[in-house]
């Protein structure tokens, strides 16, 4: 191994030390130092020392039970029921609550329950909030990241054309690529705004007044959909540009030939463009979904995690913990666990579109 | 198979005209190569009998049936493109049987009929193969199987050996060739190569900036070429051309003289009075050099010499400074610096009115 790399490189390596020296020193370093800290109770600023607590920061972070909730009876064994009919259920504070008979679901809050015959399910969770960023950020990347995709080839495909003005049309879509995602954050927060916003007066005259206005980012069924429909339209453009060159690499005597042998638009996309552009996709399947996963600025900007926690994420959530609330113990446990997820599904990705042969 | 006719065809992009009507009649069942230097419009001109360029002026009919705005699909024709221009993703067999596909054919009729192309071309054993596990010419061969599954009436060849090496080339020459017979059908080949179209043609069609220059057998167009062009482009060696200028006009043609050149008279047709100046063409292989400074009218001196075994190249330098070639039937020795006369024979000798400007 002692290779040309080591021996007769040494201008070169003083010339890459500082850029390696940076990404080591803010990237690699504290890469591990996540891993560290997650497993310890160490705060950001705290008089007490640091002490190995090993993984109880993912227990308190990941902590999930099901409770079943049997309705209250009477002495004859007849369902209490209150005036509008439903059955009274006991407190879940009474299982989660120095109850010594469950000791495992001290701590834990309710997160959703569901009906079954008379008896309700519930699942508490020791960490609602953080429960609820893992399935918005889920949500976000299962819908940003196919829409987003979809909607970039759709893009490529309209720009990639010999026509008079194609490059003021490759400049608009690209365009809010190169704002500031804080910037655009802002900016769409007047677009969003509830009272006087530009999407409700759009709408309000779109459909002659009929049109209620929305407070989008202020109510907790709209929110999410509102970061993802701005997040899809942000960085849609760079994905288009990566689309484009896919597409500038397919020869265009492929497409000749296809125009001989009379192969309609869509045949010619099915056989000749999409298999061009395999490589492509993977690419940028992978990219989004890793971006997508990091969601954070919108967040932050535009609702902080609200309403009633309907937009918070785990990059959200990490940063709040870590510094927000000085745990930056459980702040490394929650990027650690991200890191995971993403590691997984891109070699799921990877295994799923790999070279078939 | 179909007969096809350009009548005073034109292809112009805005100013530039690249094809400056053009007249050519293809009977049913013949091999017509289109040649001329890169540039020459020969290209253009095929790939507006493809439908892949619009026809900007004249009439192209194929069968008889006027084919000017007709899709490619329903002109019946086929093309094979010079980078072969087959699908990487696609097998040895989903390749041959691409038009098929396209033109929804069903499953049983597609086997056959890709299985007979297959066989015509001797690759049956490699149909499952892809494009990436063959050679160039296989490669070509794959480009031609998909043409002849279609079973055309006219096939469209443009510049196919290009990309292939000089032996590989030959084979395949002699394949389309052999194809050619086999099938019985109307070709149409483009080349700048003037070997492939004096082998493969039975009519040659020779292009300059986007007019014929003459259209004939090879044969015809070797040993009458029409004009100083054509007399460059066919043969090789390439044709000797000298300045001359004619001494006397009688009955049958000129006498012409020149620096190093006797007087000589030459059987033409060509017009010209004393003191015009010509061009006195003669092919390499008709001058015979001696020793004997007497015996020829021509004289140089030799400047090099090839010997390829069963022929020998003679350059030679004249007092003026020109170079004659003589190519020798056999391996004849004759050194560097020799002073040598050449002997040719009057009638095969052509005299060219000179190019304008």
């Amino acid at each position: 191994m002692a290779s040309k790399l080591t021996r007769s490189n040494r201008a070169g390596w003083a010339f890459a030390l500082p850029g390696f020296g940076l990404i080591a020193l803010f990237i690699i370093v504290p890469f591990f130092f996540a891993f560290g800290l997650s497993l310890t109770n160490q705060r950001l600023i705290s008089p007490n020392p640091t002490a190995f607590v090993g993984l109880a920061n993912y227990r308190d972070l990941l902590g999930l039970g099901v409770i079943t909730l049997e309705p209250e009876r009477d002495a004859g064994g007849q369902i209490l029921r209150g005036a509008d009919g439903t059955p009274d259920y006991p407190r879940v504070r009474n299982f989660t609550r120095n109850n010594p008979d469950h000791p495992r679901l001290d701590g834990m809050r309710e997160w959703f329950r569901w009906q079954s015959g008379d008896t309700q399910k519930v699942v508490v969770a020791k960490d609602v909030v953080f429960m609820k960023a893992l399935v918005n950020t889920f949500t976000f990347v299962l819908i940003v990241a196919p829409l987003q995709a979809g909607l970039a080839l759709l893009l490529a495909l309209l720009i990639n054309q010999r026509l008079r003005g194609i490059n003021v049309f490759r400049t608009i879509y690209f365009m809010p690529v190169v704002v500031s995602i804080v910037v655009v954050s802002l900016l769409w927060r007047f677009i969003y705004s509830g009272d006087n916003g530009l999407l409700n007066n759009i709408l309000s005259v779109l459909s002659f007044g009929l049109f209620r206005p929305v407070d989008w980012l202020g109510n907790p069924s709209t929110a999410l959909g509102a970061i993802i429909a701005m997040s899809i339209w942000q960085a849609v453009g760079f994905h288009m540009v990566i689309w484009l060159s896919g597409l500038q690499t397919i020869s265009p005597t492929l497409y000749e030939a296809a125009r001989i042998e009379g192969s309609s638009p869509w045949q010619t996309f099915r056989h000749v463009t999409w298999p061009g552009l395999r490589n492509t996709a993977v690419l940028i399947l992978i990219v989004i979904t890793m971006q997508a996963f990091a969601i954070f600025a919108q967040v932050d900007v535009m609702t902080n995690g609200g309403p009633r926690d309907a937009t918070q994420t785990l990059v959200f959530q990490a940063v709040q913990r870590g510094y927000g609330k000085q745990d930056i113990s459980g702040g490394s446990a929650i990027s650690v666990i991200l890191f995971l997820i993403v590691l997984s599904i891109s070699l799921v990705q990877r295994w799923l579109t790999r070279e078939k042969n | 198979m179909a007969t096809l006719s350009l009548k005073n065809l034109k292809k112009s992009y805005g100013e530039a005209h690249v094809i400056k009507g053009v007249d050519i009649e293809v009977e049913d069942g013949e091999f017509v190569v289109f040649v001329g230097p890169s540039g020459c419009g020969k290209s253009t001109l095929l790939r507006m009998i493809a439908g892949l360029e619009d026809i900007s002026g004249g009439d192209l009919e194929i069968g008889g049936r006027r084919v000017n705005d007709v899709a490619p699909k329903e002109r019946g024709i086929a093309m094979v493109f010079q980078s072969y221009a087959i699908f990487p993703h696609m097998t040895v067999r989903e390749n041959i049987g691409f038009g098929l596909t396209i033109a929804r054919v069903k499953k049983d009729e597609w086997n056959e009929r890709v299985n007979e192309a297959a066989r015509i071309l001797q690759m049956e054993h490699l149909l499952d193969r892809r494009p990436s596990q063959l050679s160039g010419g296989q490669r070509q061969r794959v480009a031609i199987g998909r043409a002849i599954v279609r079973k055309p009436q006219v096939f469209l060849f443009d510049e196919p050996l290009s990309n292939l090496d000089a032996a590989l080339r030959m084979d395949m020459r002699m394949e389309i060739g052999k194809l050619h017979k086999q099938l019985d059908a109307t070709m149409i080949y483009v080349t700048h190569d003037q070997v492939e179209a004096m082998t493969l043609a039975d009519k040659i069609v020779v292009l300059k900036d986007g007019k014929v220059m003459q259209i004939g057998a090879p044969m015809d167009l070797y040993h009458e070429p029409a004009n100083l062009f054509v007399a460059r482009f066919i043969g090789s060696p390439a044709m000797n051309l000298i300045d001359v200028t004619v001494r006397e006009t009688t009955a049958r043609g000129h006498v012409v003289e020149a620096a190093s050149l006797d007087p000589v008279e030459i059987p033409t047709a060509t017009p010209g009075r004393a003191g015009d100046r010509l061009v006195l063409g003669i092919r390499p292989q008709y001058l015979t050099p001696s020793h004997d400074a007497a015996t020829g009218k021509l004289h140089g001196k030799v400047a090099f010499t090839e010997r390829l075994g069963t022929e020998t190249i003679l350059d030679i330098a004249r007092a003026d400074g020109s170079k004659l070639v003589a190519a020798l039937p056999e391996d004849a020795l004759f050194s560097t610096d020799d002073e040598i006369s050449l002997t040719f024979d009057p009638a095969r000798a052509r005299l060219f009115l000179p190019e304008a400007g």
